[in-house]
């Protein structure tokens, strides 16, 4: 198991991003989505980061994509499922998802299916703290905090402090068991 | 969890608390506009009502479509069932259409059971005879934590005909599999001898129980012929057990009055308690959708049990 | 028909009649034992190695239900006493509750016509006590005497009144060793009963019929069999309370004998609650205590015999909900083994106590002088012989014609190997000759 990212580089990470949306999207109109369960925590810490820049609240939700997964009867149970709370309605917002890790791309193909769903966005955006490669699908992020290659069957987990106590991002070495939180990253 | 919902003695109490967390979030998606999900897309379930219940029928139905999921209803009134053909047929037939779930109600005990020799997909027992009604169990449990933010420790009483009820078996295994306090409250008559094997209590003055209770749960008490062979009128029963307004002042603030319905006004409870804010009666219609939808998911959103045994 | 010469060698002969259980040869020809003992031995004789094997008189069975005439979807008298050979049966006697019922001297004549032609097993029919067991009027018991029959009973009802009780009891002491069987049941306190009634039967929210709808009953017979000095047999006993009451009037010098089913010797209403069909009886399985005090009646005598209540029903019958399959189990392929299971196995009895429950006694209370024991030459050569340790699992086809067992999915001891038939062997090597 390596270290990707240490708490440091989680905070220059997140900022850089902030930066970046702040830079390329109007404020106006914009919302933050993460998707469950570590992008929330990311999305809540890119709003306060912008909230300083440029003293503007961006609202925030959190979106579980478990209904939309492309795999649902094919894991030996049912996948776990989380909550779903966006304050705001989506229709004509800018909505910039946000994501731990970007992998084969499924994950976002379900958000975008459960966002329009919910709305009509006017536009959507990517944000993702890590970009791993090995897409299966046509997606791509417009934020990445770090690119890093990896093989196939390695396992990249990102620890948020929220949840996990610490900051940061790790590769390990892979098996080719996928837990139901990799699949479809 | 199992391979059927038959019985509350086949979920665990951790598979309770996953079912209602899951119910919490389909709950939310009856709040949006689009009310349907993909999640089970492709899959038939299968409505097989053998006993008229629209009601329970169209939560389920309710239930199956918000999942995206086709839906069959067959119900006993205008198939080939009332002419003469048998229950195996039918279960047969169902399996040849691809059914990968069965609702079933029906009013002989033990039908589900029968059914999961005949076929290969889950089922789900919406009521049989008077053995059990699990769903029914799970979304009053679903609506008694919601309220009042726990089931451990609750005090709970079951009132009225405990003895032709299965609601009343499914919630007294489902509340005291969580940790709840149960009394069966009822005449002499119409509480099984052998109850508190159960690991409840007893009691035949509600009076006595009401002022200690988080819950006063009221079953229908139904007033046909051979019913009343078991208490000597409904004017006695009426004055006994039932819920007046006397009565409901003597229940502690902030306690629940529920009722799997339908109500027989007067009877066991009067008209003008029914429509009390103490009453959630109509929350339980709306949480029975999200209920059913989360067990539709999590039976069916695994892989089928005998892919599971050959992968 | 006589068959050939046979001789089973080395077998341990338990003849509970002829006080004799020791290894021994047995020859068998011209349908009669023509010797037993170390110097058995015929040059001519087909030699049978039963080294290992135990050979005891032919199986007799006082309660059985072969459906014909009316009811020939279910069983009849051919396939019943081929299923009965099967179990190691040469003598069964079946119910008076056909269609139609075996009340007066024709019917009983066109079951044992059908039996002969089968020739399978020696049949002796029961007459009904009342006319078309409706309870009211007796049938004519006398011409049924004079046709053979010695047992009536009204099984699958019970007599409703004492009074009736006690005019069948009283009227059937004018002939010779005739018997009264009854099915004791409280019909008021049975509505619908699905199950027996304790915990249980509210669990799995079905009907129930407490014991005291056996108990009551059995108690009013016993009274009435007391007063009137009459030969009562109770069929089928359920329940803890009716042994003791059956131990005491025995005790008092009540002319009564009993009878248990391999099923209540084995189950116990937690076994229904998969809601199997093939569990549905009557009367039901009842509690573990229950169970438990009828291995003692078998043990201490207090039970005369086992009798299977052998009660075939089609295979559509019982695919049905629990509350509209009939009730009954099969019985006769597997009655020797489960005896052998769940009572000599664990030690409750031992193995001559178990064949006088299935053979010895049976044939006194049928008067089926033929069989029974004792095994010595110039008898008739109505045998079984059994392997009492082969292990083997109950599924269905079975040799009757239907296939509603209790005991299938469960796995017992003691395999019937040879059934010989008035010299002639109805089965061989485990399966039917014919």
């Amino acid at each position: 198991m390596s270290r990707i990212l240490g708490p440091d580089d989680v905070r220059r990470a997140l900022a850089r991003i902030a930066h970046e949306i702040v830079e390329r999207e109007p404020t106006d109109g914009l919302l933050l989505v993460g998707i469950a369960d570590r992008g929330d925590h990311l999305a809540l810490r890119l709003a306060t980061e912008i909230a300083r820049i440029e003293a503007v609240d961006v609202p925030v939700g959190v979106l579980d994509i478990t209904f939309y997964r492309d795999d649902i009867g094919l894991t030996a149970e049912a996948p776990e499922v989380h909550e779903t709370r966006i304050p705001v309605d989506v229709s004509g917002r800018t909505v910039v998802l946000v994501d731990d890790v970007l992998f084969t791309g499924r994950t976002i193909r379900a958000a975008m299916d459960a966002l329009m769903d919910l709305g009509r966005p006017r536009r959507i955006r990517l944000a993702v703290l890590v970009d791993r490669g090995h897409r299966e699908l046509p997606i791509r992020a417009d934020f990445v905090g770090k690119n890093v290659p990896t093989s196939r069957g390695d396992d990249v987990r990102v620890m948020v402090s929220e949840v996990d106590g610490e900051d940061g991002a790790v590769v390990e070495d892979g098996t080719e068991t996928r837990t139901l939180r990799g699949v479809g990253s | 969890m199992n391979e059927h919902l038959l019985s509350m003695h086949d979920v665990t109490a951790d598979d309770v608390v996953r079912i209602l967390d899951t119910a919490e979030s389909f709950r939310e998606v009856g709040t949006r506009v689009i009310k349907k999900v993909p999640a089970l897309r492709g899959r038939t379930v299968v409505n097989l009502f053998f006993e008229n219940s629209t009601r329970t029928r169209i939560s389920f139905e309710l239930a199956a479509k918000r999942l995206s999921a086709d839906v069959i209803n067959f119900s006993s009134s205008g198939s080939s069932v009332s002419k003469g053909e048998s229950l195996k047929d039918t279960a047969l037939t169902l399996q040849a259409m691809g059914a990968d779930a069965i609702v079933i109600r029906h009013s002989s005990s033990g039908s589900p059971y029968q059914l999961t020799k005949w076929v290969r997909g889950h089922v789900l027992n919406a009521g049989d005879g008077t053995h059990e009604h699990p769903t029914q169990a799970l979304l009053d449990l679903y609506t008694m934590r919601e309220r009042l933010g726990r089931l451990e420790g609750l005090h709970v009483a079951i009132v009225g005909d405990v003895l032709h009820s299965r609601v009343a078996r499914s919630l007294s295994f489902g509340l005291v599999k969580m940790g709840a306090e149960v009394t069966l409250v009822g005449p002499a008559t119409l509480i099984p001898p052998d109850a508190p094997a159960w690991g409840v209590q007893v009691s035949h003055d509600v009076d006595a129980v009401l002022p200690k209770l988080d819950v006063c749960y009221l079953l229908r008490v139904q007033t046909e012929r051979q019913r009343l062979e078991y208490f000597p009128s409904v004017r006695e029963y009426s004055r006994l057990f039932g819920l007046n307004r006397a009565r409901v002042d003597l229940l502690p603030e902030g306690s629940l009055i529920m009722h799997p319905g339908p109500m027989n006004r007067g009877v066991e409870i009067d008209s003008d308690v029914a429509d009390l804010p103490q009453s959630v009666i109509e929350d339980q219609v709306t949480n029975g959708i999200a209920v059913r939808m989360a067990l539709l998911y999590l039976l069916l959103g695994g892989r089928a049990a005998e892919q599971q045994e050959g992968a | 028909m006589a068959g050939p010469e046979l001789l089973f060698r080395g077998a341990r002969v338990v003849d509970p009649a002829g006080g004799r259980d020791a290894v021994a040869d047995v020859l068998v020809r011209d349908g009669v034992v023509a010797g037993v003992g170390p110097d058995a031995g015929s040059a001519s004789a087909e030699v049978i190695d039963a080294d290992g094997l135990v050979l005891a008189p032919g199986l007799v069975d006082v309660h059985t239900h072969l459906r014909e005439p009316g009811f020939e979807h279910k069983e009849t008298v051919e396939t019943g006493t081929r299923a009965a050979a099967a179990g190691g049966y040469t003598a069964v006697a079946p119910m008076a509750n056909t269609d139609p019922i075996a009340d007066d001297a024709s019917v009983i004549a066109e079951v044992r016509a059908a039996a002969a032609r089968a020739d399978l097993a020696d049949v002796f029919p029961v007459g009904a006590i009342t006319q078309g067991l409706e309870g009211e009027t007796l049938a004519e018991i006398g011409a049924m005497v004079a046709a053979g029959v010695r047992v009536f009973s009204d099984d699958g009802r019970c007599v409703p009144t004492a009074r009736i009780l006690r005019n069948a009891l009283t009227y059937a002491r004018a002939f010779d060793d005739v018997v009264i069987a009854e099915h004791c049941e409280d019909a008021s306190l049975s509505i619908g009963q699905q199950m027996h009634e304790g915990i249980v039967s509210y669990s799995l929210g079905l009907a129930g019929q407490p014991s005291a709808a056996e108990d009551a009953i059995v108690f009013r017979d016993l009274e009435v069999a007391r007063l009137t000095g009459g030969r009562l047999h109770v069929c089928h006993l359920s329940t803890a309370g009716s042994v003791e009451l059956v131990r005491r009037a025995k005790a008092d010098g009540v002319r009564v004998t009993a009878e248990v089913t391999p099923h209540h010797l084995t189950f116990t209403d937690e076994d229904l609650r998969t809601y199997d069909t093939n569990r549905k009886v009557n009367p039901p399985l009842r509690s573990a205590e229950d169970r438990d005090a009828l291995r003692a009646g078998i043990a201490d005598g207090t039970i005369d015999v086992i009798a299977t209540d052998h009660a075939p029903h089609a295979v559509e019958e019982k695919e049905a909900e629990f509350d509209r399959a009939p009730h009954g189990t099969i019985g006769l392929e597997t009655a020797l083994a489960v005896a052998l299971t769940e009572l000599v196995v664990p030690g409750h009895v031992d193995l001559p106590r178990a064949i006088e429950a299935l053979s010895t006694t049976p044939a006194r209370l049928l008067g089926a002088r033929d069989h029974g024991g004792p095994i010595e030459p110039g008898r008739p050569a109505n045998l079984v012989v059994f392997d009492p340790a082969e292990p083997w699992a109950v599924e269905p086809p079975f040799v009757s014609k239907s296939r509603n067992s209790a005991f299938i999915g469960r796995t017992l001891t003691g395999r019937v190997r040879y059934t010989v038939r008035r010299g002639e062997l109805t089965v061989s090597e485990g399966k039917a000759t014919r």
